[in-house]
């Protein structure tokens, strides 16, 4: 069939990077950044090419962390994999375990209770919060802040993950979320104990912003670095607050409004220079938002089972089909594919991984500056590699 | 948001060439997918994605599956625009040994780039038309797939210093076994 060789023409956001060329002087050096350089959050490797500090060539290499989760998953039950989607992206766990529970839920046509479905906004937003002040406080220290920064960011997160322990019995690795609601109900201390931390943020959030902001080595390496273009970001499959930061108006909870966000008043912050400063203010904006949808979840918190009790959860046996569930997760849209054959355990699990697309446009965002900004565009990426390489 | 049935024919209007079949789905999610036959892929990606009424200018989720005769790649489409989604394409080898070929939709979603080498990596479908088809996560030289449903794991377990039961058992049958299949036996690639 002809149209086999039909030609696409490139569209305005495919834009594979142009090549630079170099202006014939000296010699390139290729460094291989990676898998053991402090910056890359893990074990990442980028290979560079530099002509003097100049980037002109990056291509990003996988897999040291790569343990085919998809695999092992196909051979255990529906439930049995829940305790391993902690381990994706380990920084937020709750929402992982909330995308998994969505999926499956949708797989089987599964209702969850209305305390269950507040429980995991709160816990969704918590990790949120906790999710985005860590990435700042990395960010900064990344610039060469030592440890101030990160360590302000800690001070928090450490509060969020008390407040994790008591409930789900792991500061990191929740396992909380079931197919039709949440495994434990929380206590009304519990509750009391999160209204108090959640009342005490505001003030952590400006305190931290006026760190930042006043900071003028902050300001000035990272305003106009990394600029994102909008058509590039939604044709690369861009999510979560890197989107937004290019100035994308997208955000999951609010276009599927998935659980009960419908019922929750927040605002979507937007960048308008699509640089890396707009990434940090936009996880700095999106931070108090999560602060509001808390104190109205906190306050509305209805009464009732945290569990459907018709829900079954051991020996789940699917009708064959599939179903595609994506969450908000704090790196990006996070999704689960599932398809179930009948038996209990899915026949084809995947994860749909925020952190490996958004690091599609990387090469694209670095060339032609200076390697130490490369360490500040991948940072502004925000990713886990426990979620990149699976 | 159209029904599956409304795509279709919207899509065979504009495109009479393309072969356009509903697959389905029971399960209460209700996501139904169309498949595409492998050569007009492209130009009906092309057209959801370029039409005015779809829009579906984001690519979510790029997947293999394995199904016992062929290969399957399963693409996710969103319209961030229009708010709406998802249009779910397949597309199919026409077996799974040496027929492998599937048209890339990188050219027309920039998102498949790493998720078609993923799939190429796990699956070995091969994406023709991608810029840059390499292994993602396994090294290269790794010679087989493993997200496939036949693959064997190498045996080249670490053996424990006092091997006992199973795992004794395991590494004497692993000393007399002639050595040419585990992964420390892959070579580096020599073509």
């Amino acid at each position: 069939m002809s149209q086999a060789e039909t030609k696409i023409d490139k569209p305005e956001g495919w834009n594979r990077p142009a090549a630079i060329v170099p202006d014939g002087e000296g010699e390139m050096l290729e460094i291989s950044m990676g898998p053991h350089h402090p910056s890359t959050h893990g074990v990442f490797r980028m290979d560079v090419t530099l002509d003097g500090e100049r980037v002109v060539r990056l291509k990003p290499v996988f897999g040291y962390l790569h343990r085919n989760h998809e695999k092992i998953a196909e051979g255990i039950s529906y439930l049995a994999s829940m305790p391993y989607t902690d381990r994706l992206d380990y920084m937020c766990s709750l929402t992982n375990n909330w995308a998994y529970a969505l999926a499956v839920e949708k797989l089987i046509g599964q209702e969850v209770p209305e305390r269950a479905e507040y429980l995991r906004v709160i816990l969704g937003e918590l990790t949120r919060f906790q999710n985005h002040a860590s990435s700042l406080g990395f960010l900064i220290q990344e610039m060469g802040a030592s440890g101030t920064p990160l360590m302000y960011a800690f001070r928090e997160r450490e509060k969020i993950l008390d407040l994790f322990e008591e409930l789900t019995g792991a500061r990191m690795m929740a396992n909380y979320m079931r197919f039709g609601g949440c495994r434990v109900d929380a206590s009304p201390a519990w509750l009391d104990k999160a209204r108090k931390v959640v009342a005490d943020l505001p003030r952590f959030v400006d305190e931290f912003e006026r760190l930042l902001r006043s900071n003028e080595i902050l300001m000035a390496r990272t305003q106009g670095v990394g600029v994102l273009r909008p058509e590039l970001a939604i044709n690369a499959g861009v999510t979560g607050p890197m989107l937004r930061a290019s100035g994308v108006n997208y955000d999951v909870r609010k276009v599927d409004s998935y659980g009960i966000y419908n019922r929750f008043n927040f605002r979507v912050p937007l960048g308008d220079h699509w640089d890396v400063y707009d990434r940090f203010m936009v996880r700095l904006l999106e931070m108090r938002e999560s602060l509001k949808i808390l104190e109205v979840a906190l306050k509305e918190i209805p009464g009732g089972p945290v569990m459907d009790p018709k829900a079954r959860i051991r020996g789940l046996r699917p009708k064959p089909g599939e179903a595609y569930g994506r969450t908000e997760s704090p790196k990006g849209e996070l999704g689960f594919y599932l398809i179930s054959d009948g038996g209990p355990n899915p026949y084809r699990y995947r994860v749909r991984p925020p952190s490996l697309i958004n690091l599609t446009i990387l090469e694209d965002m670095c060339l032609g500056h200076d390697v130490a900004d490369v360490v500040l565009i991948f940072g502004s990426v925000d990713i886990i590699l426990g979620e990149v390489d699976r | 948001m159209k029904t599956i049935e409304e795509i279709k024919s919207a899509i065979e209007a504009a495109l009479p060439d393309a072969a356009v079949e509903i697959v389905p789905n029971p399960s209460p999610s209700g996501q139904h997918s169309l498949r595409l036959a492998p050569e007009c892929a492209l130009v009906v990606a092309k057209f959801l994605r370029d039409d005015a009424e779809f829009k579906l200018d984001y690519l979510s989720n790029v997947t293999g599956v394995d199904w016992p005769d062929y290969l399957e790649a399963v693409y996710h489409l969103y319209s961030v625009e229009k708010k709406h989604g998802p249009v779910i394409l397949r597309m199919r080898t026409v077996n799974r040994t040496d027929q492998v070929e599937l048209p890339s939709l990188t050219p027309v979603w920039r998102s498949a780039e790493f998720q078609e080498r993923e799939i190429f990596d796990l699956f070995g479908i091969v994406f023709t038309g991608h810029p840059d088809l390499r292994r993602l996560l396994m090294w290269e030289g790794f010679k087989d797939h493993p997200m496939r449903r036949d693959y064997v794991e190498p045996d080249d377990f670490e053996y424990e210093p006092t091997a006992h039961d199973e795992v004794l058992r395991r590494a004497q049958e692993h000393k007399s076994r002639d050595q040419g299949s585990g992964i420390r036996d892959q070579g580096p690639t020599t073509a």
